[in-house]
């Protein structure tokens, strides 16, 4: 039996086969893998039990069920929520139904969403931002007024600005699971549901900064870093200290502007999910460089627009395309050196003394 | 008339009393089964009559019981789904409220099959009346030694109780149910874990409609064999449809599967025509999530037969030249109906309706109805009723629970059936207002009165 429990389930995505544990979920087999066959994720995060399968962004199709029963899924199914089976073939970037239904989603989840870009802290490292840069429409067809809630101060050092959540529940499952009593959840019912404290009663806990870190979007947002910089004008750098508080792991990111630290956030990982809660007294109360000990420059994603200034500590993001592909190269449509007049290959620049002049060319042609 | 097993004798005077309902022939399936039968032969006699579920998906009621799961020392729930509340639906409210003991018949030999020591009935909330008729009726079961430990001897115990929703149609989805149920806010689950391995409390749970369970009663007494040779095909025993809209009889009827819609509509013993003598102009056949159909397709299929009331003939063509036998909320349009506006009523009641998890529902539901009232009130454009359409594509089979399916469906046959209509109101902004769109092409085939 023990034996039977240690056999590996293999799993092909997108053309791509692994090997992963039983009871993995299809979208941490693809994390695994990495790379662009990785579903976008809003509601899910790994450290939160029973979070997940809401945002249905991560929705996949199922070609196959399974060696056994290898009859494909009759709908698409949330790649979060749904655990992989020997021989499951899946489908995420190759499926023009996953592509379409997840545009669909991403244009649902942005009618209400006022794309207050220019004015929002979460602004470049937001992930609706990401996802409708990649799946959304470039004009809306949505002509009504958008939902509009006031906005919340929730205590001292969050700030609830209701009209740029997704409804991921991710923060009530922080609240749920870190704190030992939830003071805020979801009131009404459809698109008028809001997250929302019972009568706006202020959250007073010591990891309820971590609801910040878990939200997807802008909604709950450091009041002690809003408006302050820009996301991308900071430099985050990795650090620790020894906090009193036994539940907390003192590792942190801190994000400097010049010498000045501008904000605390727990470390994330290359998805967005942080690698372990971290207390308020970390978060909102030690904003000097003398409170921590440095560790180094954080990795960033080449990708992110955090990455920008940045020329050590980027990581490169990974390419799966051949492999999706099948081993194929994309075809090139047009040979630059075929058709171009200019470039010519069988004119050795190397052998030019100095830099290359236009009229090395056009000498050539005289010849 | 068809042959009635459930309601047979609700016309008894005083049979919402135990001594009239027991005089008259009541508890003796609960007798026949205890006494005569292990659990597992009451599931293969429910399997062997073919009887399928009578909330709307029609799923075979033995073969779910067989799903269950049974791990040593969990308890096991059996959970009456009396939540009815989809627009156009009243069947098991008028099988609660004139024969309870009905229901806690079927309830005691459903949980005697499935193992179930505490079975709940959960209840709609608007419902509040016939909570207390129930109550009454448990009570009275109790007394008389039908529930309680040790039932006839047999070694089974069975404890029901009542739980009353609080009026949301979503708690009608299974899961959602189990939710509000262990008191919490009714969002239905992803699946899997399906109810039969992890339902109320982590404890295997069947939830089964009112109707099904009280089908079991005559199942029992008859015979499942007996009971498999009423109705036709996989549609065996009988059904009970809620018939509303234009019809000079709507109420409660009781059908045996064979009869044809037109019998149903037009026959005296059941809805009696339309009044005015007014034509026909579309019918929902099994309640407000199904596909409307016009009535060139109602009364017979794409392929020329007469449509029967039943759960293949109903949905013979596919969504594109169907519909479905659903929960048997039988909702009849004449002539002067406008399907724009009617539409727009469903989509606002799914709107209204949905629960806010997950986002295709979410914002779909509420985007329809506003597109939806700008047609109605004339404002539409044409590109509205293509981005209706794109919007009903994208949330159905996109969503956690059926009700984004539910919300789908509807506006997805009625521009598939009635697009002539949607353009004729863009096309006439004043004149929508005034009078309604009438017959055009999709009339019956029959002679007007």
């Amino acid at each position: 039996m023990a034996e039977e429990q240690k056999k590996l389930f293999k799993v092909t995505i997108d053309n791509i086969t692994i090997e992963v544990e039983p009871g993995t979920s299809i979208l941490n087999a693809a994390r695994k893998i990495g790379g662009d066959i990785v579903p976008p994720a809003m509601c899910y995060y790994t450290r939160l039990k029973g979070s997940g399968g809401k945002c249905r962004t991560c929705l996949v199709e199922v070609a196959a069920g399974s060696t056994a029963d290898p009859r494909p899924m009759p709908k698409l199914v949330a790649s979060c929520r749904t655990n992989v089976m020997d021989g499951m073939v899946v489908k995420n970037i190759t499926s023009d139904k996953v592509i379409d239904a997840r545009n669909g989603i991403v244009e649902f989840l942005l009618i209400n969403h006022p794309l207050d870009c220019p004015i929002c802290d979460q602004a470049g490292e937001c992930h609706l931002q990401d996802l409708s840069y990649e799946h959304g429409l470039e004009g809306t067809r949505y002509e009504f007024p958008r939902r509009i809630f006031e906005k919340h101060d929730l205590g001292p050092y969050i700030q609830l600005h209701m009209t740029r959540c997704i409804l991921c529940f991710r923060c009530v499952y922080v609240a749920d699971q870190l704190t030992e009593k939830r003071e805020h959840g979801i009131l009404d019912r459809g698109d008028h549901s809001e997250i929302a404290t019972y009568i706006k009663k202020s959250l007073d806990h010591d990891f309820i900064g971590n609801v910040i870190d878990v939200c997807p979007v802008g909604a709950l947002t450091d009041r002690t870093f809003r408006f302050k910089n820009r996301v991308w004008f900071t430099k985050p750098v990795d650090a620790h200290r020894e906090c009193n508080n036994p539940k907390c792991c003192g590792k942190v990111t801190l994000w400097y502007r010049g010498e000045e630290v501008f904000r605390v956030t727990a470390r994330k990982d290359q998805w967005g999910e942080v690698d372990d809660w971290i207390c308020n007294e970390c978060r909102f109360e030690k904003k000097l460089t003398s409170d921590w000990v440095i560790e180094g420059p954080t990795m960033v994603n080449r990708h992110s627009v955090i990455a920008q200034g940045h020329y050590v500590g980027v990581e490169k993001p990974q390419e799966v395309l051949y492999d999706v592909l099948d081993g194929r190269k994309p075809r090139l449509f047009m040979d630059i050196h075929k058709i171009s007049e200019v470039n010519e290959p069988g004119r050795d620049l190397s052998k030019i003394e100095g830099p290359a002049h236009s009229t090395d060319f056009v000498e050539h042609k005289n010849k | 008339m068809g042959r009635k097993l459930l309601l047979e004798k609700a016309a008894v005077e005083g049979i919402r009393s135990y001594e009239v309902y027991r005089r008259e022939g009541g508890y003796l399936s609960v007798e026949k089964a205890l006494k005569n039968m292990t659990p597992d032969q009451v599931t293969d006699e429910v399997k062997k009559s073919g009887l399928r579920g009578r909330g709307g998906a029609g799923f075979p009621t033995g073969l779910k019981w067989s799903f269950i799961a049974k791990p040593e020392g969990i308890p096991r729930h059996l959970v009456c789904n009396a939540d009815e509340s989809e627009p156009g639906t009243f069947k098991d409210r008028y099988l609660m409220e004139f024969l309870p003991h009905l229901l806690i018949e079927g309830l005691i030999v459903s949980s005697y099959a499935l193992g179930s020591n505490t079975t709940y009935v959960y209840i709609r909330g608007e419902y509040a009346w016939i909570l207390e008729i129930l109550e009454q009726a448990i009570a009275e079961a109790k007394n008389n030694g039908w529930l309680g430990k040790n039932i006839l001897g047999s070694g089974f115990d069975c404890e029901i109780y009542m739980h009353r929703g609080a009026g949301a149609y979503i708690c009608g989805e299974e899961t959602a149910l189990i939710e509000s149920l262990e008191g919490k806010r009714g969002n239905p689950r992803i699946k899997p874990p399906f109810p039969a391995v992890k339902g109320a409390w982590d404890r295997p749970t069947v939830v089964n409609n009112v109707e099904t369970l009280a089908a079991i009663v005559p199942i029992i007494n008859m015979g499942a064999e007996e009971y498999a040779k009423i109705g036709v095909g996989k549609s065996t025993g009988t059904k009970l449809i809620s018939a509303c809209g234009n019809i000079n009889k709507p109420g409660v009827y009781e059908i045996d599967m064979t009869i044809s819609v037109e019998e149903f509509i037009y026959g005296e013993e059941y809805c009696g025509g339309i009044p005015g003598g007014k034509r026909l102009k579309a019918c929902i056949p099994g309640g407000s999530s199904v596909p409307i159909l016009p009535a060139n397709l109602l009364l017979k299929t794409a392929k020329g037969e007469t449509r029967i009331m039943n759960y293949e003939s109903l949905s013979d063509g596919g969504f594109a030249k169907g519909s479905m036998m659903g929960s048997g909320g039988f909702i009849v349009f004449d002539e002067d109906q406008c399907v724009v506006r009617h539409t727009l009523t469903l989509a606002r009641f799914y709107h209204h309706e949905s629960c806010g998890q997950c986002s295709p529902c979410r914002e779909g539901t509420g985007w329809m109805e506003k597109i939806l009232k700008n047609i109605e009130y004339g404002k539409g454009k044409h590109s509205d009723i293509d981005l209706l359409w794109d919007i009903q594509r994208k949330i159905e089979g996109n969503t956690i629970c059926p009700l984004g399916d539910a919300a789908a469906w509807p506006v997805a046959a009625a521009i598939r059936h009635f697009r002539d209509e949607f353009e004729w109101h863009v096309n006439n902004p004043v004149e929508c207002q005034q009078h309604n769109y009438g017959l055009a092409h999709y009339a019956d085939a029959l002679e007007p009165a």
